[in-house]
Parts: structure tokens; C-alpha cells; sequence
């Protein structure tokens, strides 16, 4: 039994991983100004499509990574000035609406640039090497992937309790008005949310697609969609809450792709039902359950509207 | 605001307004019997039509009850299938159906019939939905029918369904738009219709949705999209109110849906994606959300742009002997954006913010009357 | 302002009128992005490179430039009718296309109402043909392809269980896949098919599937997209099943994914490059002056089957064009039935439903240490 559940925990958790990263970007930014950032998982996809022509360009890969990154964190902090600034008093509908709207443009703009083809990502030395573990066989990045999460993790939870942008942090996501009037820099503590969040989809954009090595414009749609799912389930606005909420759903996704053959085999089901289907459709479900038993998520904070 | 609740007394704007439509149908019906069928026009006019209906059913939901809801592809997934599966004619079965030997359904209703069944299976599926869902705040709302439609759509495309829904395998053959063109003994047409029935059939929807917003229950609406605790303070009951609010706006998408399935003559749950809502939304964003005349006129200028008058961007094009640069496939995508974003940027009310024809025509009327009652 | 932009508008359809001669309209009804965006492409360079070679045409008497006009159906069939109706109302004689049976489907009544032909070059699914008279095509069938790996799998393999799986809501994918485990299990194997959503990157689950079951084979006729990721992920697992693609497989694409790893790949496909020195060297040496034909070919000068049978699709067109008489859409579809030609590809007559008359399929599989593919066989189904 352990034998055949153990592969698909196995992709589960460097699936999971990956959603962590780019979950933490939604949770900040969603905790900071209560907004929906559609955009977040195609700026993970535009971070690779940079990677891709950097490395065409024959830039050594040493250079290439840091500046990726850096190039990442400044189109998030660019998209934050241009597009959600503007609309920071007006309704919250209208900053989803050009969230969406930025998600949109990033994707057709790729789509002309790259003219629809799939790009092949570069290859990364050591972490696209075969490992064998525990008799599954996989990618080194696949083993990399959630250790990396974690110590980044760490290190922002030690930033956001530690230092004083940390702390400027939690009291803008508590009270907008007020911290305002206490005189923290608003605009800087927003856009330094954006740069770290889009900081950290640029690395899972690295660590993914080493992985998954094709990149095109719709490839950051549905990472995007279930990270949020995850954030949304780990109760938004906490990070660690988005963390384990994306390890559960990537481990969740998994298992719902073998379980098939992990019921099978376990003789509860005659014959194979075709339940891979819903991989996708059992994120969504478990999102619609957790929001309708536990609005808040698992870890997210009771918040009253006062009349 | 103010005006809007004297708005029962049917006044000379409305008439000149109720004109003004009447007029564009005729112009349309003319249109049709004068121009080649081939003709770009219709095709855009036809899905106008289709989603105008859905984008006002949209701004019924979002502009006019505040229920920011992202699930309308997956209604009109539901809205597009149910018509498919109950009007591919009997014979042509076992080919749609070719890998599971002709299907469940065996019998074939009238398209009108089936149009109506498309609504109120949407409209069942919202209630459905609504049920654990209305209760949430704006964002956790939207994302959880976006997960909705999400799950309708690979539900629709389960093989174990497959005799009923042909699981991945497009529905075809079934009545479309050109079947209401009327033929001649010898099968010529001889009264085109396929363009002008689409019109009206999303005009008596949207007529039906106009006179529901100014009834008592679509004031009550209004009050809950501008503050839900003082409506809720004079009486208005949320749950039910947002519940119907909701189940209604659903079935036009699925009626929507259905006029899909006939314009596009095929249905495959695959394209029914999030990318369709998102369209939709920027349609109703574009006219303005709260202005059903504007979701109407922005999905006729929207499919239109899209389809038709910015196509040559996507193609190499010479001017004498020189080649415009930047052109190639996907440039029409890119201006179409940028378009987008400075809309939602810069002219955030949309093209008629939450103004009616009645209401511009109105303004006018005063102009006239001259700038002493300034 | 406006006035300006008319008047040169005015003058340049004047002159483009003075300069051009007789021009005959052949519609390219493609995706040019979206799943099948890599593929379509390829069929789209067959096209170009067969224009390019022939650029005019005798009809009746008349010489005719011809002219391509593109239409990009997004591999979409929600996008599929208005490039469909754009062709129509630009006035083409003849339609090419598409890759993908999904979008010929739904883009097939538009041509059918407007009395267009269409030539589909590689939509191998029945359905793109049966019951109607305008549609064509210069490919083999999917239940014709689908009993030919299923023979190839279960006698030159000696596979008793194939692992299938699918793109959910593809019905490329998911007909060949019942024509295939139709067949698979006629000859006394088990087949068990899966299907993943769109957009699916990971696939390691279903290749752990694949294990877990036993299976000898993985057969997954998926876009070019979908399976270089297999292929890849199936090396790094270290998969020990070979695997089997359809005509989709046959790119250069994944001839690179699969390039030093241990990794078997087998496909079915219509064109073995050295089949046509001729047209191959001509192909080659265009790829190479023309960078953006090169970048469409993903960047190198492999030859793809779909490009082969792009450029006989654009053969037989001119064939019929020429049959007909006219440039008169409906005479053409008149004349097609009866159009006969030698391709690069074979050679090519159509029956009564409208399809080609082919009974061989060609099996190729990837050199893991070139990353080309090779040919193995020619098959037939008895």
C-alpha cells in the first residue's frame, strides 16, 4: 500500500512546493490591500518566457538567474504602480477588474512575442540530474524544491516578526487608515509586498519549469489559480496558512490522479472509474467546502464588520 | 439615483427610445435580404446577440445586486450542452454520438423548448451553488464560482457521462442559427432570418431583465448592492433576494449559452474556460457596470473589434512598399489589451458609466429646452 | 483626417488593383497559436513552401496568382467560427486545414453554407468527413491509425497491458484512444485509459500510474505540447515502458525532448523524410534563407510530416482548381472528387465519404543519441 501511495506524495510535495511560493505572493498582497492579484500567476509565467530569451541570448546561466529575479520583482513592482495604484480608493471590484486586466495583457503580449510556441526552458546544471529516492526515481529539483520553500519561509516570517518594514507590514494588513496616520510609508510598504511576492514567483518559476521545461503564455494560469486556491485555504493573509495549504492541495491533486489504481489495488473499487478526471475539479470542491464550512480558512483570522 | 425610482411613468425618452431599437431590427431584417449572407456582419451581429444577453445577465449579478460572480462560463457550458442534447435530431444520433452508441437520450425537443430547459438548468445548478456560496464576501465569492465552473466543466467531459454528455467528444448537428432562415420548395432561401430571430430572442431576454430591475425587486437589488446592512436595516431579505437575483441571471446565461452552441454550430465543454468569463467581464466593464445599454453596445463593439475590424493587425501589411512593422499574428491581442487596461484605467465608468438610452436622451431633450433651467 | 485616410485607402486598392493579375483566393484555415499553435504551423510551412514553388496556376486558359489568406482558429473551437467566416467572406475558392479535427468540425458548416470545399490535411477523425460532401482530406483515419498501433504494440512489442491516456475534451485525443482500445483488446491485451485536464504540466502521476498498472506500453496521441513534457518526465523517472504516439509525436520538438535519454518513442506518421529527396533539399534550403520559416520549424530543419502533407493539401487544391475550370468555389468542390495526384506523401485519390484512399501508415521512432527521428516499417492493416 505504501509502495504505491508513496510516488504520488512524493510529486505531491514538490507540487505543492512550487504553489507555496507563488501562494505567499497572493497571501501578502491580498492581506496588505484585500486584492485579488489575478495577474500574480502569469507574472510566474513571464519570469520564465525572461528566462528563456536570456538564455537564447547566450548570457552564462550564472547571470541569468539573479537577473531574472530582479527583472520579476521590478515588473511586479511596475504592475502595482501602474495599474493598481491608481485605483487604491476606488471600489475593490474595480482593482480586481484590472488585475484581471493585467493578466490578460501579460498573456497576449507573450503570446505575440514568443507567436504561440512553446519555449523550451533551459536546462539548470545539478537540479535537472535524476535522483533516486526511496525507489522513485525523479528530479533532483523535485527534492530541492520543498526545502527551498521552507527555508524561504522561514526567512520571511523572521523579516515580517523581526524587522521594522516587517512590522510597517502587519500594521498597514491590520489597519490601512490608521497606520497611515502613524506615518508608515504606505507606497513603500505596497510595493515592497509586491517585490517580494513576485521575488518568490520568480524562483518557483525557476524551480517549475526546470521541471516541467516548456513554457507559453497560458502556462501560468492554472499554477496561478490552484495557488490561490491554496492561500484562500490556508486561510488568506497567513503564511504559513499558505503554505500547508498548498502542500495539501498538491498532494491532494496527486493522489486524485493514481487514486484509480490506489483503490484498485486496495480492492475497494472493481475496475478503473476514470476519477483522474476531476485532478483539477477536486481542488476547486475543496475550496467551495472549506469556504462554505470555514470562511476564514485553516489559519486565518475571525474578522467582524463593524456597522 | 433620485431618478431613477420615478422611473415607472413611461415618459417620451422611453418611447424614443423603444424607436430607436424597433428601427435597428428593421435596419437589420433590410440588411439581411440586401447584403451577401457571407458577410462578415452578421457573423458579428449573430454573436453580439449572444453575448450581449450573457454580459447583461453578468451586469444583472455584479452591476446591479453586487454579487461579484466569475461562474457565468460555466452556466452557459450548462445552458450550451442542454440545448445540444435535446435538439440533435434523432437520426443524426448514432454519428454525434458515434463512441457510445447513439447516447441516452433518444428524443428531439423544439428549439424553443429546449432554449427554456438550457435556463432552468442553469438556473438549478445556481441554486445549487448558492447555496453554500452567496453567503460569502465579494472575492471569496468570486473565486468559489470560478471553482464552480471549473468543476462543471470537467464533470461535463467525464467519460462515465459520456452517453449522455458525449464526455470529450463535441455535440453537433443540431439546430442552429441558419435553420431559421426561411427556405422555398427547392430549398433556396427565401426570407433571411438567421441573423434577425438571434437579435430577438437576446432582445426579449434583455427586455425581460430591463423591466425586472425597475420593478420593486430590482430596486430592492440596488439596495443591497449599495450597502447590504442598510438594506437589509428596511426590510429587504438578503438571502432570498441575492439567491433569485442570482438563479435569474444565471438562466439568461444559460439561454446565452444555448445561442452559443447555435452560433458556434458545435459544443465542446473544453472552451468554455475561464478566459470566456474574463472576456465577458471586460464586456460589461467596457459599458459600464449598472448600464445594461452599455454591456449591449460593448459586446457588439467587442466581438466586432475583435473579429472583424482588427483582424488585418494580425496579418503582414504593405503600404506601397513598405511593410508596417509590429504586425504578425497576436498583435490584435496586444492592442486589444492595452485598449482594455486604459479603459479600466483611465475611463473607469465605462462607455455609459450607469446611464440607459432613456437617460441620454433625456439629457438631450433638456439641452433642447435650452440652458435657462440651468 | 478622414478624409486623408480614404483617399489613400482609395489608392491603394486602385493600384493594388492595376498591379495584381487574376487572382485566385486559397484559404489557410489554421491554428496559429493556443495547444496546436506548433503544429499548425508546421502544416502551415508546407503550404507556404509549395506557394512559393508554384506561385501561379492555369485555370481555364487564365493565369492566376495565387494567394493564401490566413486565418488563425486559435485551436479553439469557440475561435473556430469567425476565421472560419472570415475566409468565407474574403472570397476564398478552396480551404486548407485544419490540423486538429476539433476546429475542421466547427468551422465545417460555415464552409458547408457559403458551398466552400475544404482539404483537410491532418484531422484524421472520422467525423471530420462523414455526412457531408465538402469536406476532403489527404490523410489516413484514426481508426485505421489506431489498429495499427494497436497491432504494433501488442505483436512487434509483445504488450498485453497499454496505459492510454488522453487530453480531457480533445476529441483527437480521446478518438483515437477508443479506436485503440478497441482494437488493443480485439488482439486479447488490456488497455487502460486516462484522461488529464488542459493545461496539465505535471505528469509524473500518471506515468507512476502507468507502472502501477504493469503496463508494457504508454500510448499517448497528445499535442506536440503535452508530450514533450511525457517524454521528458519519462526519462528523468527513469520509465522502463517504450512510448507510443500518434501523428502529432512527429515533430522535431520531441525528437530534442527525447534526445540522450533512454527513452523509446514510436509513433505512426505519413511522410518519412528521404521518402522525396527532391522536396526535402528544396524544404531545407528554404528553411534555411527564411529565419522566420526556421523559428516556425522550432529552429531547426527537420522536416515534419505535417509539412509534407501541408504542401500535397496545396497540390491537390491547384489540381482541383485546375479541374474545375473556375475559381468558382462550388465547381471546385464539384471537380475534387475526382482529383488524383502523386504527392510527396503518396500517392492521393479520395473515396465517396471524402477521405484519401491510404492503407499504409509509416512507423518512425527517435534515435535517443541524434535526436532524429528513423524510420522502422511501413504498415498496413489487412
Amino acid at each position: 500500500m505504501w509502495n504505491t501511495v508513496f510516488p504520488y506524495i512524493l510529486s505531491g510535495i514538490s507540487v505543492g512546493g512550487q504553489y507555496a511560493l507563488i501562494a505567499i505572493g497572493y497571501t501578502m498582497v491580498y492581506g496588505i490591500l484585500r486584492l485579488i492579484n489575478f495577474a500574480h500567476g502569469d507574472v510566474f509565467m513571464v519570469s520564465g518566457i525572461i528566462m528563456v530569451y536570456m538564455a537564447a541570448s547566450g548570457a552564462p546561466l550564472w547571470l541569468c538567474i539573479p537577473l531574472v529575479l530582479i527583472l520579476t520583482a521590478l515588473i511586479g513592482f511596475v504592475i502595482e504602480r501602474v495599474a493598481y495604484k491608481p485605483l487604491r480608493t476606488a471600489p475593490r471590484m474595480s482593482a480586481m477588474i484590472s488585475a484581471i486586466g493585467v493578466s490578460y495583457t501579460l498573456q497576449n503580449l507573450v503570446l505575440y512575442i514568443t507567436g504561440g510556441l512553446n519555449q523550451i526552458y533551459p536546462t539548470i546544471p545539478w537540479i535537472s540530474d535524476s535522483v533516486t529516492l526511496f525507489g522513485a526515481t525523479t528530479k533532483v529539483v523535485t527534492v530541492v524544491t520543498p526545502i527551498l520553500t521552507l527555508i524561504l519561509v522561514v526567512a520571511l516570517v523572521l523579516l515580517i516578526n523581526h524587522t521594522k518594514i516587517g512590522m510597517a507590514m502587519r500594521a498597514v494588513s491590520r489597519d490601512f487608515e490608521t497606520s497611515q496616520l502613524m506615518g508608515i510609508k504606505i507606497n513603500s510598504v505596497i510595493s515592497t509586498t509586491f517585490v517580494i511576492g513576485t521575488f518568490l514567483a520568480g524562483v518557483a518559476s525557476l524551480l517549475y519549469f526546470t521541471n516541467y521545461t516548456t513554457v507559453i503564455q497560458t502556462s501560468g494560469a492554472m499554477p496561478g489559480l490552484k495557488a490561490f486556491v491554496a492561500a484562500v485555504f490556508g486561510g488568506i493573509g497567513s503564511i504559513p496558512g499558505a503554505v500547508i495549504g498548498a502542500f495539501i492541495i498538491g498532494i491532494a491533486e496527486n493522489i486524485i490522479k493514481g487514486l484509480d489504481i490506489i483503490l484498485f489495488k486496495a480492492g475497494i473499487i472493481p475496475g478503473p472509474m476514470g476519477l483522474a478526471t476531476f485532478s483539477d475539479a477536486f481542488t476547486f470542491a475543496l475550496l467551495i467546502i472549506i469556504l462554505a464550512v470555514k470562511p476564514t480558512g485553516l489559519f486565518g483570522e475571525k474578522t467582524t464588520d463593524k456597522v | 439615483m433620485e431618478r431613477n425610482i420615478n422611473r415607472k411613468r413611461i415618459d417620451s425618452a422611453t418611447i424614443i427610445s423603444a424607436a430607436i431599437v424597433l428601427c435597428l431590427y428593421i435596419a437589420v431584417f433590410i440588411a439581411e435580404q440586401i447584403l451577401p449572407s457571407t458577410s462578415m456582419l452578421f457573423t458579428v451581429l449573430k454573436k453580439g446577440a449572444t453575448y450581449a444577453l450573457v454580459a447583461v445577465s453578468m451586469n444583472l449579478c455584479n452591476g446591479f445586486t453586487g454579487i461579484f460572480s466569475l461562474g457565468q462560463a460555466g452556466f452557459m457550458l450548462i445552458g450550451a450542452y442542454v440545448y445540444g442534447i435535446f435538439t440533435i435530431p434523432v437520426i443524426s444520433r448514432a454519428d454525434v454520438y458515434q463512441y457510445y452508441s447513439g447516447g441516452l437520450v433518444q428524443f428531439t425537443l423544439p428549439v424553443f423548448v429546449a432554449m427554456l430547459l438550457a435556463g432552468l438548468a442553469a438556473a438549478f445548478f445556481a441554486f445549487l451553488i448558492g447555496l453554500p456560496v452567496l453567503r460569502l464576501k465579494s472575492d471569496y465569492l468570486a473565486i468559489a464560482t470560478l471553482g464552480f465552473a471549473e468543476i462543471i466543466r470537467a464533470l461535463f467531459q467525464w467519460d462515465k457521462l459520456g452517453p449522455v454528455t458525449n464526455g470529450s467528444n463535441m455535440l453537433r448537428l443540431f439546430p442552429t442559427f441558419n435553420d431559421f432562415n426561411i427556405r422555398g420548395a427547392d430549398g433556396q432561401v427565401t426570407v433571411y432570418l438567421s441573423t434577425l430571430v438571434p437579435l430577438l430572442i437576446s432582445g426579449v431576454c434583455i427586455g425581460a431583465i430591463i423591466l425586472l430591475i425597475n420593478s420593486t425587486f430590482g430596486r430592492a437589488l440596488k439596495a443591497i448592492r449599495d450597502d447590504e446592512i442598510a438594506a437589509e436595516a428596511m426590510g429587504v431579505r438578503l438571502a432570498s433576494h441575492k439567491r433569485l437575483a442570482f438563479c435569474i441571471s444565471s438562466f439568461f446565461a444559460g439561454v446565452g449559452g444555448a445561442m452559443l452552441a447555435m452560433y458556434q454550430t458545435t459544443v465542446q465543454a473544453k472552451s468554455f474556460t475561464t478566459a470566456m468569463t474574463y472576456e465577458i467581464l471586460l464586456i460589461v466593464v467596457i459599458g459600464g457596470i449598472g448600464s445594461v445599454t452599455g454591456s449591449c453596445i460593448s459586446s457588439f463593439l467587442f466581438v466586432a473589434a475583435s473579429e472583424w475590424w482588427l483582424r488585418f493587425l494580425d496579418q503582414k501589411q504593405m503600404i506601397g512598399n513598405f511593410e508596417v512593422p509590429l504586425l504578425r499574428n497576436g498583435f490584435r491581442l496586444v492592442v486589444f489589451s492595452i485598449i482594455i487596461m486604459i479603459v479600466v484605467l483611465f475611463f473607469r465608468r465605462g462607455i455609459m458609466g450607469t446611464r440607459e438610452l432613456p437617460d441620454i436622451i433625456r439629457g438631450w431633450q433638456r439641452k433642447k429646452k435650452g440652458g435657462a433651467s440651468k | 483626417m478622414k478624409k486623408v485616410l480614404a483617399i489613400v485607402l482609395a489608392m491603394m486598392l486602385v493600384l493594388g488593383a492595376a498591379a495584381m493579375a487574376e487572382t485566385v483566393k486559397i484559404g489557410v484555415y489554421e491554428p496559429a497559436s493556443g495547444d496546436s499553435g506548433a503544429g499548425g504551423k508546421q502544416e502551415m510551412l508546407g503550404m507556404q513552401y509549395a506557394n512559393k514553388e508554384t506561385p501561379t496556376v492555369e485555370i481555364g486558359g487564365t493565369t492566376y496568382d495565387v494567394e493564401l489568406v490566413y486565418a488563425d482558429n486559435g485551436s479553439s473551437t469557440d475561435k473556430a467560427p469567425s476565421a472560419a467566416q472570415n475566409l468565407v467572406s474574403a472570397g476564398v475558392s478552396v480551404v486548407l486545414g485544419s490540423y486538429g479535427s476539433g476546429v475542421s468540425i466547427a468551422g465545417s458548416q460555415y464552409f458547408a453554407d457559403a458551398n466552400i470545399p475544404a482539404i483537410g490535411v491532418t484531422c484524421t477523425n472520422p467525423q471530420v468527413t462523414a455526412g457531408n460532401s465538402h469536406y476532403f482530406r489527404i490523410c489516413f483515419l484514426d481508426p485505421f491509425q489506431g489498429t495499427v498501433l494497436a497491432n504494433y504494440a501488442a505483436k512487434e512489442l509483445g504488450a498485453s497491458t497499454a496505459y492510454c491516456l488522453g487530453e480531457l475534451g480533445n476529441d483527437y485525443d480521446q478518438g483515437l484512444l477508443t479506436y485503440f482500445k478497441q482494437a488493443f483488446e480485439g488482439l486479447g491485451g488490456t488497455a487502460i485509459v486516462e484522461s488529464f485536464p488542459t493545461g496539465t504540466a505535471d505528469f509524473t502521476s500518471y506515468l507512476t500510474n502507468a507502472t502501477a498498472y504493469g503496463a508494457q506500453v504508454f500510448f499517448c496521441p497528445v499535442s506536440i505540447a503535452y508530450s514533450t513534457q511525457i517524454v521528458q518526465q519519462a526519462a528523468s523517472q527513469g520509465a522502463t515502458f517504450p512510448i507510443l504516439g500518434s501523428d502529432t509525436l512527429d515533430s522535431n520538438v520531441v525528437a530534442e525532448a527525447a534526445k540522450g535519454t533512454n527513452v523509446q518513442v514510436i509513433i505512426t506518421t505519413f511522410y518519412q523524410e528521404g521518402a522525396t529527396p527532391e522536396f526535402d533539399e528544396g524544404f531545407k534550403a528554404w528553411l534555411n534563407e527564411d529565419s522566420e520559416a526556421m523559428t516556425n520549424n522550432g529552429g531547426n530543419d527537420m522536416i515534419s510530416a505535417v509539412s509534407a502533407m501541408g504542401y500535397d493539401a496545396y497540390y491537390t487544391a491547384l489540381e482541383a482548381l485546375k479541374a474545375a475550370g473556375t475559381t468558382d468555389s462550388k465547381a471546385v468542390m464539384e471537380a475534387l472528387p475526382g482529383v488524383t495526384l502523386t504527392g510527396v506523401s503518396g500517392a492521393i485519390a479520395f473515396d465517396d465519404t471524402g477521405d484519401a484512399i491510404r492503407d499504409a501508415a509509416f512507423i518512425k521512432k527517435i534515435n535517443n543519441e541524434t535526436g532524429e527521428w528513423e524510420f522502422v516499417t511501413e504498415q498496413t492493416v489487412e
